[in-house]
């Protein structure tokens, strides 16, 4: 089977409750809602013609400036269809994401990682601890609000003989800095470019 | 009256021998029995995949020599695959296959390690001195391409750094003939050694759906019966033109992944011989100038050459928009990266699929039930390095 076949089949299968399907780069991108995850996955699972038994991974990606923020894609391969294919989902902070762990049972760990450095909430997961971040650690790491430098640091202190945590002192700030073509010329120039054109 | 069953609650590692790294294992057991094991992960955790999203892709990439650190190459080739995918580039034939020989190098460095560690696991101490002895010539190949051990930083977007030195095909040639033996060493001493199948064979064993379910790959899959190998099923750069057999086990036990890894490691030297054969001269990287920097003689002479360098390595390249995931065979089981591109310089998210994340998860499964003695066994021959795992 090919992935246009693929394709057409979870088209015509799924109906409605896909919102969108494309295929680029020669990978097929299949985008629903949240409350139609379990469903929809366990019929790549099931189906004979599909037989998505292997869950691969699951990556979230954040997206600050759109109105949904969050994006989560679960990437699954068929062995027998040699067949890969990618479902993703979009969604606010405040919704809870339905746990896939009954289809899939190694989405446990790979769950607990989006809600580490995410804070994405399962329904229904058997154990939602953080998995990668230290023990009582603040805030999710892989929002693209948490500066990359992070708000604590910790070291042996030698006074009170154990490991403290303190703020993050930088002697020089960590400098990110932004690629705009100078050619082009930096951004406020080009803005003030723009509004004189506009006038 | 009746005996009260008592539990008790052991703290393994973090800093124990057999714990393979950074490993805390929270062992429940009854007597010798093991109850429940939860994994603690994240001591080694350095941000990584936050890391990647601040630096161009050019930078991002030695980043993947620190994820599995005694196979750096194969992780490297994943993210020059995608990164190759998304601007849509062929790389010439010469790199494809400088990419395979060093990938295969790893390959063994990495059975080397795992198999001589799992054998000292479980007590027996000279096959890790005979091994290390070969890693250490292993190495000097890498250094002798890249001009360091370890950490390689060798592979690029759009080909390899350099092309290799004169007469290190031959030197590697010359390793290749003599390399099967030391393999047959090592199964003398270990292949029919009664203590080490006595603590292998029949302790950790997974059936074909349980490998699928917990999302194995590598090993770990065909160790019990599941011929699957990316090479073969879905070949990347010049794996298609070469013969080699994928050996699968058949009862997903320790010894029979020990097994595998040791055929792997033959087989591996197989590619690494056709591959010093077919190589053909020519580039090792794109010609694309907007990719891949000038060489220094030019830089000499032109202008425009100097402007890309420049910008090469203060800007980088722009990478289209779009999202992409791209994996290769490591030798720990199937290493991913998923990319997305905003369309910048930097890469807006890379999540890095760890073979050994999913296998570790697998550890309360494998364990359970089985002696407090098996689980340096068994976690032996999961092959867990923890640069991956925390990434």
């Amino acid at each position: 089977m090919e992935l246009t076949d693929l394709n057409k089949l979870l088209n015509s299968e799924l109906t409605t409750k896909v919102s969108d399907s494309l295929i680029e780069n020669n990978e097929l991108l299949i985008h629903i809602e949240p409350n139609n995850l379990n469903s929809v996955l366990l019929f790549l699972k099931s189906n004979n013609q599909c037989k998505f038994k292997q869950l691969i991974d699951i990556a979230a990606a954040d997206f600050p400036n759109q109105e949904k923020r969050f994006k989560i894609y679960y990437l699954l391969l068929s062995h027998e269809n040699n067949l890969r294919i990618k479902i993703s989902i979009q969604f606010n902070i405040d919704e809870k994401i339905p746990s896939i762990t009954k289809i899939y049972p190694s989405a446990n760990w790979m769950e607990r990682e989006v809600f580490d450095m995410y804070g994405v909430k399962f329904k229904n997961h058997p154990d939602l601890r953080r998995i990668l971040t230290d023990y009582n650690f603040k805030g999710f790491p892989l929002r693209k609000d948490f500066p990359l430098t992070g708000f604590n640091e910790v070291r042996y202190s030698e006074k009170d003989k154990k490991v403290i945590y303190e703020p993050v002192k930088l002697e020089q700030n960590y400098r990110d800095f932004d690629f705009e073509s100078p050619w082009e010329g930096t951004k406020y120039l080009k803005e003030i470019k723009d509004r004189k054109k506009d006038a | 009256m009746p005996k009260e069953k008592k539990t008790m609650n052991l703290n393994f590692g973090p800093q124990h021998p057999a714990a393979h790294g950074v490993l805390r294992l929270i062992l429940q057991l009854d007597g010798e029995l093991v109850e429940k094991v939860d994994p603690h992960i994240g001591l080694l955790h350095r941000g990584t995949e936050k890391l990647i999203e601040h630096k161009t892709y050019t930078q991002a990439l030695p980043y993947f020599d620190r994820l599995d650190y005694v196979a750096p190459m194969n992780q490297e080739h994943a993210f020059a695959l995608a990164t190759e995918k998304l601007l849509k580039i062929e790389i010439p034939i010469r790199a494809k296959y400088l990419r395979v020989i060093f990938c295969e190098i790893g390959r063994i460095l990495s059975h080397l390690l795992n198999i001589t560690t799992q054998a000292l696991d479980v007590g027996a101490l000279t096959p890790s001195l005979w091994g290390f002895e070969e890693r250490e010539t292993l190495m000097t190949f890498y250094e002798r391409a890249s001009g360091s051990r370890l950490h390689a930083n060798y592979f690029r977007t759009g080909g390899v750094h350099q092309d290799i030195p004169n007469n290190l095909l031959q030197d590697i040639e010359k390793f290749c003939l003599n390399f099967p033996k030391t393999i047959d060493d090592l199964e003398n001493l270990l292949t029919d050694n009664r203590i080490f199948k006595q603590r292998n064979v029949q302790i950790g064993i997974v059936s074909k759906e349980e490998a699928l379910a917990h999302s194995f790959s590598g090993v770990m899959l065909r160790g019990s019966g599941v011929p699957w190998d990316l090479r073969k099923s879905q070949p990347y750069e010049c794996y298609k033109n070469l013969d080699f057999k994928v050996p699968v086990g058949k009862n997903g036990d320790c010894y029979d992944r020990y097994l595998c890894r040791i055929e792997e490691m033959r087989e591996s030297v197989k590619i690494i011989k056709q591959c010093i054969k077919q190589i053909p001269i020519g580039p090792i990287k794109t010609i694309d100038g907007k990719i891949s920097p000038p060489s220094k003689e030019e830089l000499k002479e032109s202008m425009e050459a100097l402007i890309h360098h420049f910008k090469l390595f203060t800007e980088g390249y722009r990478v289209p928009k779009g999202e992409v995931y791209s994996c290769v065979e490591a030798p720990k089981g199937e290493f991913g990266v998923y990319l997305i591109s905003d369309g910048s310089n930097r890469p807006y998210r890379c999540k890095i699929r760890a073979p050994g994340f999913s296998h570790l998860q697998a550890m309360d499964y494998l364990v359970r039930g089985h002696m407090l003695a098996d689980v340096p066994a068994v976690l032996g021959s999961l092959d867990i390095v923890f640069g991956e795992v925390d990434r």
